[in-house]
């Protein structure tokens, strides 16, 4: 990216009187992820130092910052008069999000109950169920937010063939460990929860511990490879978690470079 | 070395859970902030227990719980439109209104509820322990976090609690709120955004005209509202998903409004029409089923103005905890209709 180029200044939105939305883009883009993440890590940092008062939390998406603030200790015209020259200088030049350097590499059983729109799934994208698990398992995905739920991986990009728009009717029940997809993206739900996206499999690994020093897995910035394993394998990898035999060490395949 | 009073429950009631504050700084990891409903509710509460406002407490809807004092007193504040009947160990019932303290002695038990005209009470008990998880008591239990094991209440759960001081002529125990909130009116405040865009001015006068109804389809996470559909405009009924905070109202592709509320989750791709006032939040939260509403656009400044005054009408009416004198099981103020300090009280609604 040349010195030359300009980039939108962020839109501020009106999230209410706790906070403020400043939206990048309306759209899943690796450029765009990366002036959130920039922008994210400058306010964590003027937080830590005290000089946003009142701020509770920031919460980054794949094209916005949400801040958090507490209408008793501070104001939006104080916050916006504080974030301004935050905004002016925060490093939009970057050409993509700061990769975080760890890799996992995830089991997941195809089909079955959690991946009960794989057929029809298939038959949307006109592939046979076989070509949609093996494109799903030969692509190095990109998280780019959690949110949703606890845990809750978004991530890209997903192989062109398999992208379809979400269910027309969301499920009520998803179970946990479903591994889904929709649009550009692929997901893992860590809880039951209802859910619009189409499900292709299972996979056994929790993505979140509240006990762990950091509760969620995987983060913005990870990458993920899915690895497919047979319904037995599944069963026995499912005992031994929860048995406490495989840490969450056990699914990194390249830690922080 | 003494016994720990512990609450028994004996019956579960609908829905009931510890909550307190709530947990803030893990919305990044998808975690919803959860908390009372009503945090007004669970200070008022707390404080007729006569301990800190964010202690954690118990949340319950529509029948409460029925709760029996083991191996020691127990004191509760009861905060919300309901009653209880305490039963004494002897077998003698009574009946008691809220907003005032309650004190169980080993063997009685505390019957709450139901609750009329309002979704939500709160029950404090004093010295409640539950440990934290990331930095809050509070119950959510999608994740299994906080609370009992991350779950509602269940009749033969044991609420451990801190032994009470003992009272002296300076520390009463029992405590009453005389003049306790009066149920607010008027339309619910609403910031437009932070995609109000997504929707022509015709729709947006539609949504602050209404009429909308609370549907039967409300939990902690959030409720559905029924009323006038909206129609998207050519930005569509969809977004690539950004953060969502409680109060965020979208609106998916029926036009059917959705409010999210305290366990809410973090990130939504439905545009987002408004956002609710804070102050105003736990008044359409706790709304019964049924009730109908109006919305009204105010600005953020507005807004935020209208928070610090809801909270200072909290502090006002938090410094109306008073003392309750009991002449046996009497309470003789309420019998002469003397309100001695409590008369310049304000009610809650700014």
């Amino acid at each position: 990216m040349t010195a030359a180029t300009v980039l939108p200044h962020p839109r501020l939105l009106d999230a209410g009187n706790g906070a403020l939305t400043i939206e990048f883009g309306d759209r899943v883009d690796p450029a765009l992820a990366a002036r959130v993440q920039a922008l994210d890590r400058a306010l964590q940092a003027a937080m830590a130092q005290g000089a946003l008062p009142g701020v509770v939390e920031t919460m980054p998406t794949f094209r916005s910052l949400t801040v958090l603030y507490d209408p008793l200790r501070t104001r939006r015209a104080a916050l916006d008069a504080a974030l301004a020259p935050l905004l002016d200088s925060t490093p939009a030049g970057q050409a993509g999000p700061a990769a975080s350097g760890r890799r996992w590499r995830l089991p997941v059983c195809y089909g079955g109950e959690a991946g009960a729109d794989l057929e029809s799934l298939a038959a949307a994208c006109g592939l046979a169920t076989a070509d949609v698990t093996r494109l799903h398992a030969a692509t190095l995905y990109r998280v780019d937010m959690i949110g949703f739920l606890p845990g809750f991986p978004f991530m890209g990009d997903l192989p062109a063939a398999l992208r379809q728009p979400r269910r027309r009717e969301p499920r009520l029940r998803v179970p946990a460990g479903a591994v889904a997809v929709a649009l550009g993206l692929t997901a893992i739900y860590p809880w039951q929860s209802p859910g619009g996206w189409h499900l292709i499999g299972r996979c056994p690994v929790p993505l979140f511990n509240a006990g762990a020093a950091t509760p969620a897995l995987l983060a913005p910035g990870d990458r993920v490879r899915f690895e497919p394993v047979t319904p037995a394998q599944l069963a026995m990898l499912e005992a031994d978690i929860a048995a406490g035999r495989l840490g969450a060490g056990t699914w990194l395949e390249a830690a922080d470079a | 070395m003494p016994e720990q009073p512990t609450a028994l429950v004996v019956a579960a009631g609908a829905l009931a859970s510890v909550q307190d504050a709530g947990r803030r700084g893990w919305r990044r990891m998808g975690v919803p902030a959860s908390g009372a409903l009503d945090p007004a509710l669970l200070r008022i509460a707390n404080a007729l227990a006569g301990q800190a406002g964010d202690a954690p407490a118990i949340e319950f809807f529509g029948t409460g719980p029925t709760l029996q004092a083991l191996d020691g007193p127990l004191l509760l504040g009861l905060a919300g439109p309901f009653s209880a009947t305490l039963v004494q160990a002897d077998g003698q019932q009574r009946q008691l209104p809220a907003w005032r303290s309650v004190l169980l002695q080993p063997g009685d038990t505390l019957r709450i509820g139901p609750l009329r005209g309002s979704r939500a009470g709160v029950v404090a008990l004093r010295g409640l322990q539950v440990a934290p998880v990331l930095g809050s008591a509070s119950t959510y239990q999608r994740a299994g976090l906080g609370g009992l094991a991350g779950r509602a209440l269940a009749a033969g759960d044991r609420l451990p609690t801190a032994a009470l001081p003992p009272a002296t002529p300076g520390q009463p125990l029992l405590r009453v709120l005389r003049r306790p909130p009066t149920p607010a009116t008027g339309p619910i405040r609403v910031v437009p955004g932070p995609q109000a865009d997504h929707f022509d001015a015709a729709e947006l006068a539609h949504f602050l005209a209404g009429p909308y109804t609370v549907t039967a389809d409300a939990d902690r996470m959030g409720l559905r509202l029924a009323g006038p559909a909206l129609v998207h405009n050519a930005r569509g009924s969809e977004i690539t998903s950004d953060a969502t905070v409680p109060g965020s109202i979208q609106v998916p592709g029926n036009g059917q409004p959705i409010v999210l509320l305290a366990d809410g989750q973090t990130a939504g791709g439905y545009p987002k029409i408004a956002t609710v006032a804070s102050a105003d939040l736990a008044r359409l939260a706790l709304a019964p089923t049924g009730s109908s509403l109006h919305f009204q656009a105010v600005t953020v400044a507005e807004a935020e103005d209208l928070a610090i005054a809801h909270e200072a009408a909290l502090c006002r009416l938090l410094a109306g905890v008073e003392p309750l004198q009991l002449d046996g099981d009497i309470d003789l103020q309420a019998i002469y209709g003397s309100n001695l300090v409590s008369g310049m009280i304000d009610a809650l609604a700014p």
